[in-house]
């Protein structure tokens, strides 16, 4: 029976952004001036190893943003009927994880629970910790299995790892080879001495350290919680992995939100002036002079009441999780646009004074066409800086939003949902800190890529920045110019 | 001076009202009191009786804008638009939705104080703490000092301030027993209970902070008058002390007061964590009780203090920069 797919609101978005950026892709390679712009971002090594990160969440991301809902073996005179839950591809990909359940909290790797529980074991009531359900259920004597069995699966792990970067980079030797037409030596020998544009060394060198990380993941996860397990037994490293498309939608959706009001405002205000410019700053001003948490939480509580009102709109729990998910995309653009908008109006009243402006006044062309054909192309460059700065910012800012009580719905994994159940879990004893310790490893990897691929193309669109870097002078002589 | 200072008052008053405005309009008109009613009572069993003994016992069953059952003046008074919007103006700002809750101003008045007691340190201690380091990072620019320090600087802004607060604390209070977990005491006393999310607040924006104010100061430097106080012979010290460290103080108050307001909110998380009965714990638990009356007043609240800010910056900056009083 075929499943029936299921277009979740975020997933509309997320697919449309894609279009996007493909459409976006395909206009920078007819353009040769972007081009170059674009070929330096890549030329800066962390901008380039960040955005392969990125490009892996990104991959995760995708995976979990098809969803379907499987159907129901039904009688055959009935209607088909389809499970009340929906899943994504990723799910089924790591269904492993999600059905290997546990009963409450354990270890990283371990074989047995994290809590003692009163055991009979040939009648005798003993406090023990109980066999784990699933990690480690492969093991006849665990005590002396377990430390072979866990070593034996990471080395392969590595291995396999190992063996699927050495073919990316031999696949990447190739094409440079080819493209450069010089031997296959030659290529290899380039790319070791840094004497490319690209830093395609530290691509590969990328490539080795991920495959050395989820090289032993991999390995592990059919028969380990490889970061253990939560209060309900749930596994974490599963809940990481799922994390990263609510951080990823957050990051994205929230400042794409921005961008009509920001681009559309800014330009009229900046290029009209007169009453439109007050009006526009005035509404602005206003919105800036509430705290954003502030803000956000009144718009949030508000929806909430909307959501609480309107219980038919959604069939399954999924469905309305992700409502609440687009609804705060959709909040913390309506209530962010005040920055970028201020930036643009200030870059329009730049512009509008320029030659090739009065020029186009000249011809008669009208001032809509003005806008969009001669004074929005020229502020772009802005719009890309400010988009890409902020997605770091608004990863972060789902934490707090989550921990204040406004952010995402608790049945949808987020980075802000783990470190709020961390909270409690690290005043334990022992503490339970893989949980925390999870949250922090995947969204500091997330934040800190997108940082530095921010940092790479405002190096590279905007110029000024570029005299801020730090890079001591006796660094310089490997790098090209 | 003055006329300058009359119209930033004014423009301000202008925009509280836009806010006030805004705020009424989104937690009146989006949904109505019903809604809200249903949605604090809770539970299944929801009758229209109860939702209007709690609308009645708040003040939520008069008219919005116009009571036509009232004469005179109490037409325009006696409606909710008035009792929960225009008296705000006049600090009355009316009793919580919560069951047992009492008045929010009076607790506005006394968790206003603890807000300050964690704010001002914090304030002072941050542009000092940043504008120092910043300033070691200019000193030693071109250097691996420098590059690894703008790499510190970003590694430490990829962190989420709750991962500094919950290491911090499990850190300092539970292994090193150095500082109490959370809580709060009068007098003296709460020195150590501030000293843990003053210092773990300095850290935690550190890296942002130091690194802007290190772009601030490079593009300073780039500035004409640098190399003619080199050029001049003056040593690099006195060149930074003297004439940077001066002229960067601009944008350093521009960046340092915009994050003022955020400061006197109590930084919302940490005071939740630290159990500081402030302001921003304030805003926590009313947000968690879903009182909507409290997130409207403290709404109201956050924006008057923004406001005042900005006013209080713009005089800084005529202080600063005596070019600014000419304008």
């Amino acid at each position: 029976m075929a499943p029936k797919f299921v277009l979740l609101w975020t997933d509309i978005v997320i697919w449309l952004l894609i279009a996007l950026l493909v459409g976006y892709g395909w206009l920078v390679t007819r353009n040769p001036v972007q081009t170059a712009t674009w070929k330096r971002v890549f030329r800066d090594p962390a901008a380039l190893a960040s955005s392969m990160v990125i490009g892996l969440c990104l991959l995760v991301t995708l995976a979990d943003s098809l969803h379907y809902r499987r159907a129901l073996p039904a009688a055959p005179d009935q209607a088909v009927a389809y499970e009340p839950v929906t899943r994504s591809v990723l799910d089924a990909v790591l269904s492993g994880l999600v059905e290997s359940r546990e009963a409450t909290y354990s270890r990283p790797l371990a074989y047995v629970g994290f809590t003692k529980e009163s055991i009979e074991v040939d009648g005798v009531v003993q406090r023990t910790a109980p066999r784990l359900a699933h990690g480690g259920a492969h093991l006849k004597q665990p005590e002396q299995q377990w430390l072979g069995d866990v070593l034996s699966r990471a080395a392969f792990g590595i291995v396999g790892g190992l063996l699927v970067a050495a073919a990316l980079a031999a696949a990447l030797v190739a094409a440079f080879a080819r493209h450069q037409k010089i031997t296959w030596r030659e290529a290899a020998g380039r790319i070791r001495r840094r004497e490319t544009d690209t830093p395609w060394r530290t691509a590969i060198t990328t490539a080795f350290v991920a495959a050395l990380l989820i090289g032993p993941t991999v390995a592990l996860m059919g028969h380990y919680h490889v970061l253990g397990t939560d209060r309900t037994g749930n596994d974490v490293l599963y809940q990481a992995v799922k994390s990263l498309r609510t951080a990823f939608v957050i990051g994205t959706l929230s400042t794409l939100a921005t961008l009509p009001l920001a681009v559309g405002l800014g330009i009229m205000a900046g290029y009209l002036r007169g009453w439109v410019d007050e009006a526009i700053q005035y509404l602005y001003t206003v919105l800036s002079s509430i705290p954003n948490v502030l803000l956000i939480a009144a718009c949030v509580l508000m929806a909430q009441v909307f959501i609480d009102k309107h219980p038919e709109l959604f069939t399954t729990g999924a469905e309305r999780a992700d409502f609440k998910l687009f609804l705060l995309c959709a909040i913390l653009g309506l209530t962010g646009w005040a920055g970028l908008c201020r930036l643009l109006r200030g870059e329009a009243l730049k512009l509008r004074e320029l030659e090739y402006v009065q020029a186009a006044t000249a011809f008669g062309v009208s001032r809509w066409r003005i806008m969009a054909r001669h004074i929005f192309p020229n502020v772009v460059h802005l719009v890309l800086i400010t988009t890409v700065l902020e997605f770091s910012g608004l990863v972060l800012y789902e934490a707090i939003l989550t921990y204040v009580g406004v952010g995402v719905d608790p049945s949808q994994n987020s980075f802000g949902g783990m470190i709020n159940l961390a909270r409690s879990e690290m005043s334990r004893d022992p503490v339970v800190w893989w949980s925390f310790a999870a949250a922090f490893g995947f969204m500091v990897t997330l934040v800190l890529a997108a940082n530095l691929f921010a940092d790479g193309v405002r190096d590279a669109f905007d110029p000024r920045a570029r005299s801020l870097r730090a890079r001591p002078i006796a660094a310089k002589k490997g790098a090209p110019a | 001076m003055t006329s300058f200072l009359l119209r930033r008052l004014a423009y301000g008053a202008l925009v509280l009202l836009g806010v006030n405005l805004a705020t009424f309009f989104l937690f009146f008109t989006v949904n109505t009191p019903d809604d809200m009613a249903r949605l604090n009572i809770g539970g299944k069993r929801v009758t229209q009786e109860l939702i209007d003994k709690w609308k009645t016992e708040r003040g939520y069953d008069k008219p919005l804008y116009f009571n036509d059952a009232k004469q005179g003046s109490e037409q325009f008074t006696e409606t909710i638009f008035y009792e929960r919007s225009v008296s705000l103006f006049t600090f009355n700002f009316g009793r919580a939705d919560g069951e047992s809750a009492g008045d929010i101003g009076h607790e506005v008045g006394t968790r206003m104080w603890v807000s300050l007691q964690l704010a001002l340190p914090l304030f002072v201690l941050q542009v000092i703490a940043s504008t120092a380091f910043a300033l070691l990072l200019v000193m030693f620019r071109h250097t691996r000092w420098d590059f690894w320090g703008v790499v510190l600087c970003v590694l430490m802004l990829s962190i989420s301030s709750l991962f500094y607060i919950i290491v911090g604390q499990f850190f300092f209070s539970r292994v090193l027993k150095l500082a109490p977990i959370s809580g709060y005491a009068p007098g003296l006393d709460v020195i150590k209970f501030l000293i843990l999310p003053i210092g773990l607040s300095l850290i935690a924006r550190l890296g942002a902070e130091a690194r802007l104010y290190r772009a601030m100061f490079l593009e300073e430097m780039s500035k004409d008058y640098v190399r003619t106080a080199r050029a001049k012979g003056l040593a690099e010290t006195v060149v930074l002390f003297r004439h940077v460290l001066r002229n960067a103080l601009i944008p350093i108050i521009t960046s340092a007061g915009s994050y003022l307001p955020y400061v006197f909110m109590g930084s919302l998380v940490f005071e939740s964590f630290f159990g500081l009965p402030g302001l921003g714990a304030y805003v926590i638990e009313a947000i968690t009780k879903q009182d909507f009356a409290i997130v409207r007043t403290m709404v109201f609240v956050g924006s008057l203090l923004y406001i005042a800010t900005y006013i209080l910056i713009d005089v800084a900056y005529t202080w600063a920069d005596p070019r600014v009083r000419l304008a």
